[in-house]
């Protein structure tokens, strides 16, 4: 705790940290001074520019800006004279003396700060004449307006752009009385590094900024605001929908609250088309003479219990398998397993956490004892060293890219990325450690052993608090710097680097993601990953651990809520016989006592004629598995398939029974992000038509099997949810009104876990296992000569169920395109945009390419969200023999001209 | 005055900063120069290189365990760039704005170190002073200003040039005895001290002994060391949005009273000067230079007002006059003048008609010429060209 300092603000006296500003100090008393440059909420450093905020202080030479200058010890402040007023009503004069006064028509009336000092200060119209400048607003990207007539240059947009998003994408443009604010104006939008975040909306005090969509939408009295979560990537931004007539105007972030203070990426603030789309399902949709027919809830209903009990009657429960949903609520995904082990009796139940982050779950579970984020996302900045491996984060976790970016900056920080890709963190990075695809464990184990050749390991932590040291240290022992050049490509003084930084740091963090999860050694890489980490002692501090990033909203909680074929909530294993009886008794039935499949496994269970019947609950196999012309093959094979989504998503199409769901903003529950926060989603709008929350639909559906599932609410199965999960046993939903809390958190009074295996590791001690490199399952060859690796790109998320239905990020980017190296692409004859087909052995796409030196030569890469050219027709269904995740991350391919 | 001194002795300069670094311990110069005085660039630059092959600067300078190097920086025609703050940040190469200084730059200064900041006169004279002692300096000037001060004399005195003089010197004695007094006659009104943002004191304060406290109380500083002489056909009000004008485009745009601020004032003002003026304007202008000069955040904008704010103190009448009677007693804002011919004084000798730009005047030969108002356009052209004095102000 900071030495506090005691001042008079006003005749009330205050104390604060050192280091606080007078405004802080004076917030604190409960005293407002205007201020329109200033906004410490989203972390924006004063710029003393508006000059609203000068207070009187004893003994100073004139007046002093309060939002920057620092509180003192023994200072007498006044905040509001009669001369402090008078300068404050001419700082405004001014600014109106060249603000357009059209209040009247403007998005922003209501909640503009300049309207709010106008009325405080009494400032009814400009005494002078002034110098209006007529410019028309200017829109360069499709969302966001700038209207420069309105603009006061208080340059929040341009802090906020420049050091807490650290894009450096505006800036001030000229100078003096014509100063503006702007991209760089010789450039195309599209060659500026403005990603449409609109951090800057939020933050701009006028109507300079404003959101296209909003337009003539209604302003800020005509809203109702609810504080909801956002459903795209696993960062668990808070947001704030605003609400009108039934319909979601605009979003924009909850400042101060959750994980990341109120900062949104792109696609959290304008991915949210889907919601009013004119294709959402309506109505539910049963399969007569082959084709989806509507139908009523109770025909719809009716035929899924009685196809579904009729199946476990002839095959067997185990001939039925579920798939709950990352994007579904804690509440949802409590029930869908629920549903599939008390209603159906099988442990045939996964989600799309096999197909991200199995591996960390097996592999972490296996080191420490807890499958999850060790830290907080905050805690990155207080990291000295972050090594970032196989984590695209400025793309698929912006708003924590950000965090690292800043980190960074900040100078105190250093940064190692390690990525095939030269992807943007690098050009913020000490060092780019650029290895083949799939060498991962080579690398890692390379930079082990620099650690411990060089005596740089943590012999205190390895004594106290670890296991199986010496295992450890036999395994890599062949791993010099010179051999795993040979494997991964990266040279030999770099990996030697690389150890040393993150050795010598007095905290260093590890963030990673799906390149090193989506291998056929995921779990092998996440063990490496947790070794390095033991043997330096970055575990159980703040600025350490090992940090996967999960990548759905809700990721984190379909696992915590034991959507998983060999746990029940809590990570309670089905096969441990107390547990299980304990469920047995809380269910009132007998529960089986064998693993169930997993995802890929489904599939292959389906083909196989072993798997009768699935239902799914939100999710899309048909975009988002591996080899989806078998998935197809599976899923037809079927006797009975029950889809369960806001869209006829290409999954559904092939359906028996779709029945219609409500979108994360027509429901209330809790989601999990990734660092083990839950928090509350809240329902602002009435879902389309007849469509019902997921759990409604699970309870019918149980109630229609003959198991009944009766809650009042959400509420009422979170109370469920507590008293059967000891992770989650102090969450209630009446805390989570106030506040979000990070799991382990075991009583009403507990204040949650921001940082894990603190004094000790969840198992006791951690475990090293020896991990030796072994090989990605398809390398190229001759016949296909491309190593291709698939992931996301920052507009889009996953099956673009929602995010291409967003108009904006349609217009930000409409089609796929595959990296290609301008080397490759030259020998191949291939120019930027050429349409070029790409081949495997299990199918073929055709797709536009993008030359760029972002692969290397020989590797090319494809996101997966476009349904026109999926790239899991082409990847490859090999499986991490543990953790059974698939192989994303490399399958080899060739690339042809396609004219 | 500085530009001559970097011109003329750049090495006095960097003995100084020599000097200096020895004192607080720093490795690291930089001169900081307009590029728009080319000759002052090229000799700092001469000087550094002669003092580098002469190991008076860089490592170890002269065996000892002193290390210190200059760097020439040159400005970009920013005006503002002279504010302590934006000077180091256009050194840093960031653009050259002040920042606030809760924090003083002797504790982070460029690139957030210790830095302290001179202006070449100072630095000039630190040898001066460790050669003969402090003694010697401090034995001239006042009590709050010591030493010498360098004055960039000009206007209508009869000789101009640069001169130095104790501090504490009356105003008197420089424009009189030094600078000769009135070039052409005419009785001297007001002198303007500081540079563009200094302010305007009449000729009743010209006792006035020159030193920093006694200009400021005054309302005027001695700021760069600028003084411009004018006399009675000056026209205080226009002098006022001459400088407004210069500081409006030197604004960097950052705070809010200054950007708009001085464009306000400049608006008022030029109204006023055009005949539009209102009497109500000048409380409203008073206002608002305070609020300008009380609020801005940096020099510039804190004295910017001073050329409104002295002159309405000083030559309020003037501002009267141009309002109440839309008359430019000065005879200098156009909008409020018209010249005639004095058809008595007038030999219609057509030479006024040969020079006047806009074919105004009519006449012929040998006959009393006549000027169209509505043409005319007041550049006076014609009242230096007529040798008979025939051409008045109405």
């Amino acid at each position: 705790m900071a030495e506090k300092v005691s001042l008079t603000i006003d005749d009330i006296i205050v104390a604060v940290p050192e280091g606080s500003t007078i405004l802080e100090a004076a917030l604190r008393a409960g005293i407002e001074i205007p201020h329109l440059c200033y906004k410490p909420e989203l972390g924006l450093s004063p710029t003393s520019s508006c000059r609203l905020c000068l207070v009187e202080v004893k003994g100073a030479r004139g007046l002093v800006a309060s939002c920057s200058h620092p509180a003192a010890d023994g200072m007498i402040v006044r905040t509001d004279t009669d001369e402090l007023r008078q300068h404050r009503r001419m700082v405004i004069d001014l600014l109106l003396s060249d603000h357009p006064h059209d209040c009247l028509t403007c998005e922003k009336s209501g909640a503009c700060d300049l309207e709010t000092y106008a009325y405080q200060l009494g400032v009814k119209e400009s005494e002078f004449a002034g110098e209006l400048v007529r410019v028309d607003p200017i829109q360069d990207g499709p969302a966001i307006i700038y209207d420069q007539t309105k603009c006061i240059l208080c340059g929040r947009c341009v802090e906020i752009c420049h050091n807490v998003q650290v894009a450096g994408a505006v800036d001030f443009l000229g100078r003096g009385f014509d100063t503006r604010v702007g991209l760089p104006p010789a450039l195309p939008r599209t060659e500026s590094v403005c990603a449409e975040c609109g951090n800057c909306l939020d933050v701009c005090p006028t109507g300079a900024l404003s959101y296209a969509g909003a337009q003539g939408q209604g302003r800020e009295w005509e809203f109702e605001r609810v504080t909801t979560i956002c459903p795209y990537c696993g960062c668990g931004c808070p947001l704030d929908m605003h609400l009108r007539d039934g319909r979601l105007v605009k979003v924009t972030g909850a400042p101060g609250a959750g994980p990341t203070r109120g900062l949104l990426c792109v696609k959290g603030r304008f991915g949210f088309d889907f919601l009013g789309h004119p294709d959402r399902l309506t109505e539910p949709l049963v399969r007569r003479d082959g084709a989806l027919m509507p139908a009523t809830w109770e025909e719809a209903l009716g035929l899924v219990a009685r196809r579904l009990g009729e199946i476990k009657q002839r095959s067997g429960a185990h001939a039925i398998a579920g798939l709950a949903s990352a994007k579904c609520t804690n509440e949802e995904n409590y029930l869908m397993q629920k549903f599939m082990r008390a209603v159906i009796g099988t442990n045939n139940v996964d989600h799309c956490a096999r197909l991200c982050h199995a591996s960390t779950v097996a592999g972490l579970a296996r080191a420490f004892g807890s499958g999850a984020m060790t830290n907080s996302i905050d805690d990155l900045g207080e990291a000295e060293a972050i090594f970032v491996i196989g984590s695209n984060t400025t793309e698929c976790h912006p708003v924590i890219g950000a965090v690292i970016k800043r980190a960074v900056r900040g100078g105190k920080t250093r940064l190692i990325v390690a990525d095939p890709r030269a992807i943007e963190l690098t050009e913020y990075a000490d060092l780019h450690l650029q290895q083949k695809p799939g060498t991962d464990v080579a690398l890692i184990n390379a930079l082990a052993h620099v650690i411990l050749e060089e005596g740089l390991e943590d012999e205190q932590f390895i004594g106290e608090r670890t296991e199986g040291f010496e295992e450890l240290r036999l395994a890599v022992e062949p791993y010099t710097p010179e051999f795993a050049e040979k494997i991964t490509g990266v040279p030999a003084p770099n990996l030697a680097e690389a150890a040393r930084i993150y050795a010598r740091a007095g905290g260093a963090a590890i963030v990673y993601s799906m390149g090193i999860t989506q291998h056929t050694t995921g779990t092998d890489n996440v063990l490496a990953l947790a070794n390095l980490a033991m043997l330096t002692g970055n575990i159980g501090r703040p600025g350490t651990g090992v940090n996967p990033l999960r990548g759905q909203n809700n990721v984190q909680g379909a696992c915590d809520m034991g959507a998983l074929p060999d746990v029940y909530s809590g990570y309670q294993k089905v096969a441990d016989g107390h547990v299980r009886s304990k469920f047995e008794h809380a269910w009132g039935v007998s529960l089986p006592d064998s693993t169930g499949l997993t995802v890929v496994e489904m599939m292959e269970a389906a083909a196989g004629g072993k798997l009768k019947a699935i239902y799914i609950m939100g999710e899309n196999p048909m975009l988002s598995d591996p080899d989806i012309s078998h998935v197809e093959e599976a899923l037809r094979g079927l006797d009975f398939l029950v889809v369960q989504d806001i869209f006829l998503t290409e999954t559904a199409q092939l359906a028996d029974v779709v029945l219609p769901a409500a979108a994360f903003a027509e429901k209330n529950g809790c989601f999990t992000n990734t660092e083990r926060r839950v928090q509350r989603v809240r329902k602002g709008l009435e879902p389309p038509g007849d469509a019902r929350a997921d759990w409604n639909i699970t309870c019918e559906l149980a109630g229609r099997m003959g198991y009944v599932m009766s809650y009042a609410d959400v509420a009422a199965v979170h109370e469920e949810i507590a008293e059967t999960t000891p992770i989650y046993s102090g969450i209630t939903y009446d805390r989570l009104e106030t506040q979000s809390l990070q799991w382990p958190c075991s009583d009403a009074e507990h204040p949650g876990t921001a940082i894990l295996h603190k004094d000790r590791f969840t198992r006791g001690l951690g475990k090293f296992h020896p991990v030796t490199f072994i090989p990605p399952k398809e390398l190229p060859d001759d016949d296909y000569p491309f190593l291709l690796s698939t992931g996301r790109i920052l507009e889009h998320f996953h099956t673009g169920t929602m995010s291409r239905h967003s108009e904006v990020l349609g217009r930000l980017v409409s089609v796929g395109a595959i990296e290609i190296n301008p080397t490759d692409a030259h020998r191949l004859g291939i120019a930027d945009g050429d349409p070029v087909k790409v081949t495997s052995r299990r199918g073929r796409i055709e797709i536009a390419a993008r030359v760029t030196e972002r692969v290397t030569p020989g590797t090319v890469f494809l996101a997966f969200h476009f349904r026109e050219a999926p790239a899991n027709r082409l990847t490859i269904a090999a499986l991490d023999p543990v953790a059974k995740i698939p192989e994303f991350k490399v399958c080899a391919v060739k690339v042809e001209p396609a004219r | 005055m500085d530009r001559s001194i970097l011109e003329g002795n750049p090495h006095l300069v960097l003995e100084g900063m020599l000097i200096g670094a020895w004192a607080i311990g720093s490795e690291q110069g930089y001169i900081y120069v307009r590029n728009e005085y080319p000759l002052a660039v090229e000799h700092a630059r001469a000087a550094v290189e002669h003092a580098r092959e002469f190991g008076l600067l860089g490592d170890r300078i002269l065996g000892s365990d002193l290390c210190f190097d200059v760097e020439v920086a040159r400005g970009g025609g920013a005006f503002v760039c002279g504010e302590s703050t934006a000077l180091m940040a256009s050194l840093e190469g960031k653009v050259g704005e002040p920042r606030p200084k809760d924090v003083h730059t002797v504790e982070e200064g460029l690139w957030n170190k210790p830095t302290t900041l001179n202006n070449v006169e100072t630095w000039a004279n630190v040898p001066l002073i460790i050669r003969n002692g402090a003694k010697w300096f401090v034995g001239k000037g006042t009590k709050g200003s010591k030493g010498t001060k360098i004055f960039a004399l000009t206007g209508r005195v009869k000789n101009t040039g640069l001169v130095e003089v104790a501090m504490g010197t009356p105003l008197r004695t420089i424009i009189f005895d030094i600078g000769g007094g009135p070039s052409d006659g005419v009785p001297i009104k007001a002198v303007q001290t500081g540079g563009p943002s200094g302010g305007c004191l009449p000729v009743e304060k010209f006792d006035l002994p020159l030193d920093f406290d006694t200009l400021a109380e005054a309302g005027s500083m001695v700021g760069s060391g600028g003084m411009v002489v004018m006399d009675e056909r000056t026209c205080m009000v226009d002098v006022a949005k001459y400088f407004l004008a210069f500081l409006q485009d030197e604004s960097c745009g950052k705070c809010v009273p200054c950007r708009i601020g001085i464009d306000r004032m400049l608006e008022i003002i030029t109204d006023i000067t055009e005949g539009r003026g209102r009497p109500e304007q000048l409380d409203l202008l008073q206002e608002l230079a305070e609020t300008v000069r009380e609020t801005s955040l940096c020099a510039l904008g804190k004295t910017a007002p001073n050329p409104v704010l002295s002159t309405l103190h000083y030559f309020r009448q003037g501002y009267e006059a141009h309002i109440a009677q839309a008359r430019c007693p000065a005879g200098v804002c156009r909008a409020l003048i018209e010249y005639v011919i004095d058809e008595e004084q007038c030999k219609g000798c057509g030479s006024c008609l040969r020079a006047c730009p806009r074919n105004a005047i009519s006449g012929e030969k040998k006959q009393p010429h006549v000027i169209d108002p509505n043409t005319c356009e007041r550049c006076g052209i014609c009242v230096s060209e007529c040798q008979f004095g025939a051409i008045v102000l109405k």
